[in-house]
């Protein structure tokens, strides 16, 4: 039955179409996964004042994500009279774009990943980087004064804290020897890297609530100044757009931090109860620890200053990790434990 | 190559603004992220007030006060009988005199808490707001059950206050009084000694006390700049120079000083309270004369007299002898006075109000001047504006 299949069609689209099913699968559930995470925000925030957060569309406010994707669906994209409708519509499209396709080299366990390239953290830097674009022609494009000056800030800090994630990047994989992110799991079996970088771990969280555009970081769209910077003049399916590519931004930052720091799939202790829990539940709830920090943190401080933000990234954060990169390096060569170059 | 210039832009912040506490209409000149200059338009929340005041009775326009600061509503009547009060020439019953000073403070709660969380929300911090909200919303609950309304309380009336406080709420007040306080450090906890908070606030804004004094400054925002003045202390009303409390003064006279003196103010007037309610005497809450204050509903049902009262006070009010006064109180906001002209008929000749709004927003170009564009957002925020007083 499968030869005859396989005799219909031609190799490369039974290939294709092996990639697409995988693509679903991914992007699927981190569709699903980004709107819970909308609904995770709100009731844990909620919790944290002593609000109940929604609890009225669905058992317990389930459905609220859904309801809220089906408002901003039916509504009418509104085209600002004075925007430049092509760039308009395309920033939206460029973030949401961007969002998903990072997640192609996320490893989700031993071999379950969609393109298992050695050359993954790249990947995913050179795509992170080019988030910024999103957001700068949204600015530019909405030819509006806030939206301009949103856009403008976020340039700038994700620019700045790209440059410390690079450098934390590149202390994690002098220790593992290798850019494909499945060995950088693989290198964590004896230890997480939370334990000999520890400062980095923290250093690669904040930057990545810098790089995500979260509070305390949240000045592009810093409803208190530029009433919602960017995205001040998107509406209906292109905010919406925008809101998910966040918001899947925000995940991968938790996947990335998983797997650098804490481990990946691989389980707590590997002995009995842990190890038989599988590799993709445990980055699931590694996930779900890095995210309840990113709300904890919105919960709970104020938002930086522009230049506060910037002095941060770049007389702070720069140095200490180029510092700690230096060590890094030292510590490896002099003790004899660099990896072997394969 | 000629030399070019390149020009400052210009941003509206506001009228629909959501830092811009009400319909706060900022025009600001903008050199990059710097503030050049920052020009407020008033008049948005225009309603004539004042000039409405003029052709109501006394105990009509009483309810227009409440509509003027609308965050703690039963100061701004205050001032407003206080002054009816000296120009009919006529003294409290104590009761009174305690019940207005306990909601007074209450209000004074009420507002603080509001801006002290509107404060921090403005430099980003959520959830302080949303704590001090679960205490307003008590407060507004005890609003309601001592006048009836939740917010436009009308319960400073001319010779007392409109009626007796229900049996039970003093001791709810009471009880209140003692888990605020935690309350208070909690919120504290997230904001005071934050080093994001303080980065974003900490020699912001700064007037000096010469400054402070040539803008007119009042309330918390004079004494942030370390300026001792406080009208409860200085020219006691009610029975404030029975109470014990302290005054606290700032000494950078920044929008963290600013946001400290709300802060160490709500700790004292826990403390007011608490002593009205210790001290609070029996005994009528209006005066007995049945010329200013009406008869009680049974009387009129037996006395052909009370009905004559009651007609006369409701149809044309009572008659204020003729002359000026100027009566001032320490709302939370600063000084709230009210310049009160009477012809000797039932209504007000001329009623000229003084927010202290106002006079902190026309400061906000001096504060602002050079500071970035989210500074802007705290210096608003710092010296506490509402704009139904400023607009009146």
């Amino acid at each position: 039955m499968v030869d005859l299949l396989a005799g219909l069609l031609p190799p490369f689209v039974w290939r294709l179409i092996v990639i697409v099913v995988q693509i679903v699968a991914i992007v699927l559930p981190l569709l699903i996964a980004v709107a819970y995470l909308t609904y995770a925000e709100r009731k844990v925030i909620g919790a944290m004042q002593l609000r109940k957060g929604p609890n009225t569309v669905g058992p317990l406010g389930l459905l609220q994500p859904m309801a809220d994707g089906l408002k901003l669906f039916v509504k009418e994209t509104v085209l600002p009279t004075n925007s430049n409708p092509v760039i308009f519509i395309g920033a939206p499209m460029l973030t949401f774009f961007l969002a998903l396709v990072a997640w192609a080299v996320i490893p989700f366990d031993q071999g379950m990943v969609l393109a298992d390239i050695n050359v993954g953290i790249l990947y995913i830097f050179a795509i992170s980087s080019m988030g910024v674009y999103g957001i700068v022609m949204a600015g530019w494009a909405s030819n509006s004064k806030y939206a301009f000056l949103g856009g403008l800030r976020s340039a700038a800090q994700m620019v700045s804290y790209e440059v410390s994630i690079g450098f934390v990047l590149i202390s994690v994989l002098l220790t593992v020897g290798s850019l494909n992110l499945s060995d950088v799991v693989l290198a964590q079996k004896k230890m997480w890297f939370i334990i000999p970088h520890l400062p980095m771990f923290f250093i690669f969280l904040i930057s990545g609530l810098a790089e995500t555009n979260r509070s305390p970081f949240d000045l592009p769209e810093a409803e208190a100044e530029l009433v919602a910077g960017y995205n001040v003049e998107y509406s209906a399916m292109a905010f919406a757009l925008f809101f998910l590519g966040e918001y899947a931004n925000m995940l991968l930052m938790g996947a990335m931090t998983s797997i650098l720091f804490l481990g990946g799939w691989l389980p707590l202790f590997d002995i009995a109860p842990f190890n038989m829990i599988p590799g993709p539940l445990w980055l699931f709830l590694k996930i779900c620890f890095v995210m309840f920090i990113f709300l904890w943190v919105r919960a709970t401080f104020p938002r930086y200053r522009y230049d506060q933000l910037m002095r941060l990234g770049w007389k702070v954060f720069l140095p200490f990790s180029l510092i700690w990169l230096v060590l890094t390096a030292s510590v490896l060569t002099a003790f004899g434990w660099l990896p072997n170059q394969g | 190559m000629a030399e070019s210039q390149i020009q400052n832009y210009s941003i509206n912040f506001g009228p629909q603004h959501p830092a811009a506490h009400g319909v706060l209409r900022l025009v600001l000149e903008m050199a990059g992220e710097v503030v050049a200059r920052a020009d407020p338009h008033i008049g948005l929340l225009h309603r004539g007030t004042e000039k409405l005041i003029e052709h109501k009775t006394y105990l009509q326009s009483t309810p227009y006060f409440d509509r003027l600061d609308y965050v703690g509503t039963m100061n701004q009547e205050h001032p407003f009988v206080l002054a009816t009060e000296r120009l009919l020439g006529i003294e409290l019953p104590p009761r009174a005199k305690y019940i207005r000073t306990l909601m007074a403070e209450l209000s004074r709660i009420l507002n603080h808490l509001l801006n002290v969380g509107c404060f921090v929300m403005d430099v980003g911090g959520m959830t302080p707001l949303l704590y001090a909200f679960e205490e307003r919303e008590k407060l507004m609950e005890y609003y309601e059950r001592a006048s009836g309304a939740r917010l436009h309380t009308a319960y400073f009336r001319v010779g007392g206050v409109a009626a007796d406080l229900p049996p039970d709420l003093l001791d709810d007040i009471g009880q209140w009084c003692e888990t605020f306080i935690p309350v208070l450090d909690d919120m504290e906890t997230i904001a005071t000694e934050n080093r994001i908070f303080k980065q974003r606030v900490v020699d912001i804004g700064i007037v000096s006390p010469d400054q402070a004094l040539d803008w007119g400054f009042t309330g918390a925002n004079l004494r942030a700049s370390g300026i001792a003045w406080d009208l409860r202390k200085a020219q006691p009303y009610e029975v404030y120079d029975e109470m014990d409390f302290d005054i606290p003064v700032g000494s950078h006279g920044d929008c963290y000083d600013r946001y400290l003196m709300r802060i160490l103010e709500m700790r004292e007037s826990i403390k007011i309270m608490k002593q009205c309610l210790a001290k609070m005497p029996g005994g009528p809450v209006k005066v007995q004369d049945r010329k200013v204050s009406p008869p009680p509903r049974a009387e009129m049902k037996t006395s052909m007299e009370a009905l004559i009262h009651h007609f006369k006070l409701c149809t044309e009010g009572f008659h204020v002898p003729a002359g000026e006064v100027y009566a001032a109180t320490e709302a939370p906001k600063g000084e709230f006075s009210v310049y009160l002209i009477s012809d000797g008929s039932g209504k007000p000749y001329r009623c000229k109000i003084r927010p202290p709004g106002f006079v902190s927003l026309q400061a906000l170009d001096m504060m602002s001047k050079g500071h970035m564009l989210a500074d802007v957002v705290a210096n608003i925020g710092s010296v506490d504006i509402v704009f139904g007083e400023i607009d009146r």
